[in-house]
């Protein structure tokens, strides 16, 4: 079955190999054709003009925003269309915890945490005076419900959690969070950036606040993110961005807002993102996430059973929920190590993956990164095994 | 031979292993300039002492990879001695060589010249550059 998955991929080819997907996944053909077939046939905007194209356009548009609902069971107006997970995260810190949020509130949130999630509220934290609470990680790197209890009080306003981590690929009990934090009257704020490509997420049955993923990183094109929230939530929050479109009434002294989601759209949108987005769920959907799952777990545990026998190779997340794994050549410094995976056309990420503070309490500077997903297969990673191998043995031999 | 040997010449390693003028001084005659490249985790520190135009001497400290590392130490030795004309002309001529840009291939980067190789590794240019970039800003603050 892999074969033919494969070549749906285009940038699948010999000789290169994609172990990147926690960065950005590959895109299928189907979603390339929807993304051209806008540019090529429509290209119009959306809600404004009277024109065929303008109104296919508008009804495409709608059309991806339904199916996202129904991908992540939510009710439709509940879609806001963003520019990426970062811009969904940032729209909920800068409107929700910049007007809610006192000296008196806390913040509970992690050194899991991606950038994009942890520094919209550590602003927040600085802007109001409200205190970040951070969960005390296992020996692992592991978030417990023990350690979330220990830190959530009548103080706690809002929970600022990844459903997976994007350096350790560990999925955190979000539904038990969720349960805890509501006893508290605390919203809980998801990054769902690495969960989405991942798992069934049904933000009804998790009860979660809001929750923001990232087209590209679901098979879909860069530029799109979409922000769940609650209809109550969305009813409530201010836009942070004016102009076009989310506008009702406009008067030189004062002015008004569509409802939700469209007040949260200003602007012209990554339309052909958008578009584009609908066909990634569709072949998500196609697959199904059981196969997906039972693929990445069988390349995963044979990559992690295989990287075990190499000696000279540290790996900082043995018992990853997804395809990540977090590792380093021992003594050689990632971005070192990266040039000999480069060089061999095998694509890695090395760095601090945008989440430093987890790099702390794994008390390294940065790492390797590999990623493991369904389009991937068992000769890759034994490839990717003998490079490694190989890369030991050479940086051992010039003096690392 | 690998492509990367290129890259990892012996000289390098030796300055990696061994970086020389390494540690900063609390003297306020010393300009510094820390560079940190958060993407890859390098953090390096470039101090200098200038005395009527002259480097009298130079220090750093820098983590990360080998090329960073390396970079910053073969500078601070080449760089003792020079006039502060002179160092600008070497640094700009060393980023220039680094990221394939025409360069002064007559001007003598003494054993700088060994960071040759690093124009056919694009995503290695920063690291060679950070502790030159970082130098030069010091001699600016004078």
């Amino acid at each position: 079955m892999n074969d033919k998955i494969r070549e749906d991929f285009p940038q699948i080819k010999p000789g290169y190999i994609y172990f990147d997907t926690a960065a950005t996944s590959l895109k299928p053909n189907s979603v390339i054709e929807a993304v051209n077939m806008y540019n090529r046939d429509l290209s119009a905007n959306i809600n404004r003009g009277m024109y065929y194209q303008s109104v296919e356009t508008t009804n495409l548009y709608e059309q991806s925003r339904e199916k996202v609902a129904k991908f992540i069971n939510a009710k439709t107006e509940e879609i806001v269309f963003t520019r990426g997970t970062t811009s969904g995260l940032n729209l909920v810190a800068s409107s929700y915890g910049l007007k809610y949020l006192n000296q008196d509130s806390e913040i509970i949130i992690s050194e899991q945490e991606h950038h994009s999630s942890f520094l919209p509220w550590q602003n927040v934290a600085k802007k109001t005076g409200a205190k970040l609470r951070f969960i005390e990680l296992d020996q692992h790197g592991k978030i417990t419900i023990e350690a979330f209890k220990r830190v959530l009080n009548d103080k706690t306003k809002v929970v600022v959690i990844n459903y997976i981590s994007n350096v350790l690929g560990y999925i955190n009990p979000i539904k038990e969070i969720v349960n805890l934090a509501h006893e508290f009257k605390a919203i809980v704020v998801v990054d769902g950036a690495q969960a989405i490509q991942h798992i069934k997420v049904d933000v009804v049955d998790l009860n979660i606040d809001f929750f923001a993923f990232s087209g590209h990183k679901m098979l879909g094109p860069t530029g799109v993110g979409i922000l769940y929230g609650k209809s109550s939530y969305l009813e409530l929050l201010e836009p942070i961005e004016f102009g076009g479109d989310m506008n009702e009434d406009v008067e030189k002294t004062n002015s008004t807002w569509k409802k939700y989601p469209t007040k949260f759209e200003a602007g012209t949108m990554p339309i052909a993102g958008v578009i584009g987005l609908s066909k990634a769920i569709e072949y998500l959907e196609n697959i199904g996430f059981e196969r997906i799952e039972e693929q990445t777990k069988l390349l995963y545990r044979y990559l992690i059973s295989e990287l075990l026998k190499i000696e000279g190779i540290k790996i900082y997340n043995l018992y990853s929920d997804t395809g990540i794994v977090t590792f380093n050549l021992v003594n050689v410094p990632s971005h070192d190590a990266i040039s000999y995976y480069a060089e061999k056309n095998i694509a890695l990420r090395s760095g601090q993956h945008c989440a430093k503070l987890i790099h702390d309490f794994l008390e390294i500077n940065s790492s390797l990164r590999a990623t493991v997903y369904f389009y991937n297969s068992i000769e890759e990673v034994k490839t990717f095994i003998d490079v490694t191998k190989e890369a030991v043995k050479y940086f051992k031999k010039i003096g690392f | 031979m690998s492509n990367l040997d290129n890259l990892y010449r012996e000289v390098i390693m030796e300055h990696y292993k061994n970086p020389r003028n390494k540690g900063l001084l609390d003297d306020s005659k010393y300009k510094s300039i820390r560079i940190k490249n958060p993407s890859c985790g390098d953090d390096i520190t470039m101090q200098t002492l200038v005395c009527d135009g002259v480097i009298k001497d130079c220090r750093q400290v820098a983590s990360g990879c080998s090329i960073s590392v390396a970079s910053a130490s073969v500078l601070s030795e080449i760089m003792i001695g020079k006039t502060i004309k002179e160092a600008i002309e070497l640094a700009n001529n060393f980023l220039n060589m680094v990221s394939n840009k025409e360069y002064n291939q007559a001007l003598d980067l003494e054993e700088a010249e060994v960071f040759n190789g690093v124009k056919q590794f694009p995503a290695r240019i920063k690291c060679a550059s950070i502790a030159w970039v970082a130098f030069k800003d010091t001699l600016s603050k004078e």
